[in-house]
């Protein structure tokens, strides 16, 4: 026995040892999303103005304004409530999304000329938003869950960062993506920039996020997210202001029957 | 002075020889330049107003740029669960397409239905083997009732069907990098299918699969056109020399002239497209000319005994002043091609023009020197004297009956002339192709069978922002819709009011009663982003509406209509519009637009083309022929076989385009060398030897009349082949060319004589 803890406790310490040092990228990838995750967590709620701008390939430019509220989910995914201030046409328009895990989100919209909430077909959220460059799973709350991980290296990315380039891979059927190329600054898990590769491999989208700002000493924001599409050259960019965060509010302000307000 | 150069050339004939390989490898570095550019849009100007128009909406929706695959099963049955699976894999696999944004079918096609409250937005069918004969019947009463998927992605009998995928360039590439790459992964899937599932016949059209079309319709002519030519030009030039030394200096000669013009091309920065690879055809047969005039005086010289570099510098002596003419005014005909409103003609025309200076510089340096260089017999043939006994009979017999002659022709001129604006103006791109080439009967096949590939879209642009909401603006989008449907050339109408009527029912539980536009432009807006959330990746509506949701693009799919119909269409819409849809007029964009007006535009262009040409050739012939009124007569028998050709072509064809347009140039410098080589021997024996009119025709008959006869031979024979091209542009430019070479050699024998001797005091009092 004596020789048996003597010998073997050691030998089997350092084999775990040894094994926890040769994480596998998979896993390397997947912890630091968590990690990442786990950075975030316990903002409670956040409110925030956006205004969407769109240029297509002649030039020409769009914007649309939103407001949007985001609820932090335990257990399960985020709720979000986005109110549409313009186009004039929708102006009053509010979409309420539930992020689930791998279950298929669920969503509303109140259609105000119509005085009724529709229920919307969420299998299809590789579609464009609002005829955006972003698609509905770019913009959505990014559960964990929803990708598979893969560490792939880590670089410089700008500012004097460092940045983890982690792979993913959607997990949900329906994606429009094959996968995402992420960079996630090391020190303060900051996504700096995204690759989106379509169904047939090909590079399509770059996302940029820039002029972060920490709020209540911990969270971080971008204000500008811009997406260019590669493979049309149509362009979205996304500003960003007027965060503020723990505003108090609650379940009820997610609700269907919340969505006619 | 020439024989002064001829006795120094042959001196140092193999410094000439080694000089000009050096000169021809220099120029032919320049081929590695050459690419093939298989863009339709290479047949106009950068800053064509219709392709600028037709670039805009592009850039304002999505491109349209396509590959069509069709798909007809033998049972004639669509909606069966083996063929609904198949499009279903097809689809799934036409997304691994390169540059695809978005792929069609009836397997992704998003049905909306009423669901309880809600709306139901969804692929129309999924997992088609597991369908029942109930859910196949369902699906297939919805498909053919779908305006959107009739005609377009499933035939109205319901016995083909279509997968169609959208090809965008990305912004830093172009369309000649990505068609060999597109069409290779379409080719690849097509044998897949052909494989998986034979029950499929498979047709490949669209925009991307046309674009091949024309590098493939390159290639053939390639392989089987310029083989074939050499093969005539190796034959005749045997049949008319019998000299192994001549064959060998003429065929390196022309090679020279190809390997060097297209080298220069190469250099100039000119790039392939099917036009210009007819170059190597025309510089072959008009180079060819050059050598049998050289060289058959040459062997006449020997043949009377003269040793051979002797001979030669009497053969370049003779021959030196009519060659230089011949190819300068050659070469300004096809010069004035530049004038064309289409860039590869003008590319050919400087390649060709550039082809005869090197023909011409090569057969005054290394012709003489080669054939001189090589060990030459010549055997005694009296072929040649009993020819020009038969001209000299025929010259009996044109002065005979000069006055028959003069009206009778005069009058067949004035006929075929007078049927030239019978012809009537065609550019159908489609049919530029011969049923050699796949794409031209795989098209016709889904033509007959399933949609048109002609189309023309419309931005209906309502001006202010969010305004395609507007029940004004949409009701005269649906009206205007409506009236397209009506008209008997439409095979197809894409409208998004369509879209607001389907939504509106949608939201009404799906009651027929509610297919109509909604009334209210929030609702019909909100209706709008209600769907437009529901729409999956690539299938979205940016492609139909711009990102102000003030414009929609309309697309009309039409028969594939003549381009008087088309014009007459635009002319119709247009008048239509202004007076019962105002708000959303806007005029028509395609490439069917575009080259229903290319013709007209090419043939007004070249009309100034011609002028310049005819005015530069005037001059020259005025100061080599020293005679303003021989000058003048000229114009007769240089400007009358274009005119008989064209109104000969109205009895043939009746049919005139793009191609055609550029014939009377370019052909106005080759007919010219036979008025040259004929008024220059009867004004030598007019004014030198003092013959009578009437003499100095047979003296010029006898002189010339067989060369005449020959090079008029070769060069009908040189552009026969062209018309044998599987590329339609080429082939009627052959055609045609061949034709006024044939209506030339008339004037010149039959018109020309009787003409001279009529006017023969007028022409003579000149000086006095």
């Amino acid at each position: 026995m004596k020789i048996i803890t003597k010998v073997a406790v050691p030998i089997l310490l350092s084999i775990f040892a040894v094994s926890a040092m040769a994480e596998t990228a998979e896993q390397k990838g997947l912890r630091i999303a968590k990690e990442a995750d786990a950075y975030d967590r316990g903002f409670g709620d956040s409110t925030a103005d956006m205004i969407m701008t769109l240029k297509n390939r002649a030039g020409q430019t769009s914007t649309r304004k939103i407001r949007s509220k985001i609820l932090e989910g335990i257990g399960d995914g985020d709720k979000s409530l986005s109110l549409f201030d313009t186009p004039a046409d929708v102006k009053g328009t509010a979409m309420l999304t539930f992020s689930h895990g791998l279950k298929p989100d669920d969503q509303w919209l109140y259609l105000p000329a119509l005085k009724r909430v529709k229920r919307i077909n969420s299998r299809n959220k590789s579609g464009p938003f609002m005829g955006s460059e972003f698609a509905f799973e770019d913009l959505g709350s990014q559960e964990v869950e929803k990708y598979h991980y893969k560490y792939l290296r880590e670089e410089a990315c700008g500012k004097g960062w460092k940045c983890y380039v982690t792979e993913r891979t959607p997990a949900y059927k329906y994606s429009g993506y094959s996968k995402q190329i992420g960079w996630i600054d090391t020190k303060e898990y900051r996504l700096v920039k995204v690759e989106f590769y379509d169904r047939k491999g090909t590079k399509m989208k770059t996302l940029t996020s820039s002029g972060y700002q920490q709020y209540l000493g911990k969270y971080w924001r971008p204000s500008v997210m811009s997406m260019q599409n590669h493979l049309t050259g149509k362009s979205t960019v996304l500003r960003w202001s007027n965060y503020k965060f723990k505003t108090g509010l609650s379940k009820r302000d997610f609700s269907k029957n919340a969505l006619a307000r | 002075m020439i024989e002064k150069y001829a006795k120094s050339l042959l001196q140092w004939q193999v410094q000439v020889l080694l000089l000009v390989f050096i000169g021809v490898v220099l120029a032919a570095t320049g081929a590695r330049n050459l690419t093939f550019n298989n863009d339709y849009k290479i047949f106009f100007n950068k800053d064509d107003e219709r392709l600028l128009a037709f670039e805009n909406l592009q850039n304002t929706y999505t491109k349209n740029d396509n590959v069509l695959i069709g798909l007809a099963p033998k049972d004639g049955k669509v909606f069966t669960r083996e063929t609904l699976a198949a499009i279903e894999d097809i689809t799934e696999r036409a997304w691994k397409t390169p540059y695809s944004i978005r792929v069609d079918s009836l397997a992704n096609y998003q049905h909306t239905e009423s669901a309880g409250d809600d709306m139901s937005v969804a692929n129309l069918y999924e997992n088609a083997k597991n369908l029942s004969d109930k859910e196949l019947e369902k699906i297939k009463q919805i498909a053919v009732h779908e305006p959107l998927l009739v005609h377009r992605q499933v035939s109205e009998k319901a016995d083909m069907a279509a997968v169609n995928i959208v090809i965008e360039i990305p912004p830093e590439s172009d369309m000649t990098a990505i068609v060999p790459e597109v069409v290779k992964h379409v080719r690849e899937l097509k044998a897949y299918i052909n494989k998986t599932y034979p029950e499929l016949a498979v047709y490949l059209t669209g925009i991307v699969m046309m674009n091949n079309a024309f590098a493939e319709a390159s290639q053939y002519d390639m392989s089987h056109l310029i083989p074939m030519t050499f093969l005539m030009i190796l034959l005749m030039v045997f049949l008319l020399l019998r000299s192994f030394n001549g064959i060998i200096a003429t065929m390196l000669v022309i090679i020279f002239s190809i390997i060097t013009a297209m080298g220069l091309a190469g250099w100039t920065g000119i790039q392939l497209s099917p036009p210009v690879m007819s170059s190597p055809v025309i510089i072959l047969t008009l180079g060819v000319a050059d050598c049998v005039h050289l060289l058959s005086t040459w062997m006449q010289q020997m043949r009377s005994g003269i040793e051979k570099k002797a001979a030669m510098v009497e053969s370049l002596r003779i021959n030196f002043g009519p060659i230089f003419l011949t190819s300068l005014t050659t070469a300004i005909g096809f010069l004035s091609l530049n004038f064309s409103d289409a860039p590869p003609f003008r590319d050919l025309g400087n390649i060709a023009a550039m082809g005869v200076t090197a023909a011409f510089l090569f057969s005054i340096t290394i012709l003489p020197a080669l054939a001189t260089l090589l060990p030459s017999n010549v055997k005694q043939t009296d072929e040649e004297s009993r020819m020009k006994n038969i001209m000299v009979s025929f010259s009996e017999w044109v002065i005979a009956k000069q006055k028959i002659l003069l009206m009778s022709m005069a009058t067949l001129a004035l006929v075929l002339i007078a049927l030239v604006p019978t012809n009537t103006l065609n550019d159908i791109y489609v049919d530029y192709f011969d049923n050699r080439i796949q794409f031209r009967t795989d098209t016709d096949f889904v033509v007959k069978n399933l949609t048109g590939v002609y189309f023309i879209d419309y931005s209906l642009d309502a001006k202010k922002p969010g305004a395609i909401s507007e029940p004004e603006i949409l009701a005269q989008i649906e009206k205007f819709s409506e009236w397209l449907r009506q008209q008997p050339e439409v095979i197809h109408v894409n409208t998004i009011s369509d879209t607001f009527k389907r939504l509106n029912r949608n939201m009404h539980g799906d009651d027929q009663s509610w297919y109509r536009l909604p009334k209210n432009r929030e609702l019909a807006a909100q209706y709008l982003l209600l769907y437009e959330m529901s729409l999956p990746y690539g299938l979205d509506l940016n492609n139909q509406i711009d990102i102000d949701k003030k414009s929609t693009r309309l697309s009309v799919t039409m028969k594939t209509i003549s381009t008087q119909n088309i014009l007459e269409f635009e002319k119709r819409v247009d008048a239509w519009m202004s007076a019962n849809t105002p708000l959303i007029k806007s005029i028509g964009a395609s490439p069917t637009v575009m080259f229903a007006h290319i013709g007209m535009k090419n043939i007004i262009s070249m009309l100034t083309g011609t002028t310049v040409a005819l005015i530069l050739i005037s001059i020259i012939l005025i100061v080599a022929l020293g005679s303003v009124r021989y000058g003048l007569l000229s114009l007769a028998p240089n400007l009358v076989p274009a005119g008989m050709a064209f109104g000969f072509w109205a009895i043939i064809d009746g049919e005139i385009g793009l191609a055609l347009s550029v014939v009377t140039a370019m052909t106005l410098g080759i007919v010219v060398d036979d008025t040259i080589h004929f008024l220059s021997k009867y004004i030598r024996a007019r004014r030198e030897q003092n013959l009578s009119a009437e003499d100095a025709v047979r003296y010029a008959f006898s002189t010339v009349g067989v060369a005449l006869w020959v090079t008029s031979l070769a060069l009908v024979a040189g552009f026969m082949v062209l018309s044998t091209s599987s590329f339609e542009l080429n082939a009627g430019m052959g055609l045609l060319t061949s034709i006024v070479i044939v209506f030339a050699l008339m004037a010149d024998f039959l018109l020309l004589p009787p003409l001279l001797i009529k006017l023969d005091n007028w022409l003579s009092n000149e000086n006095k």
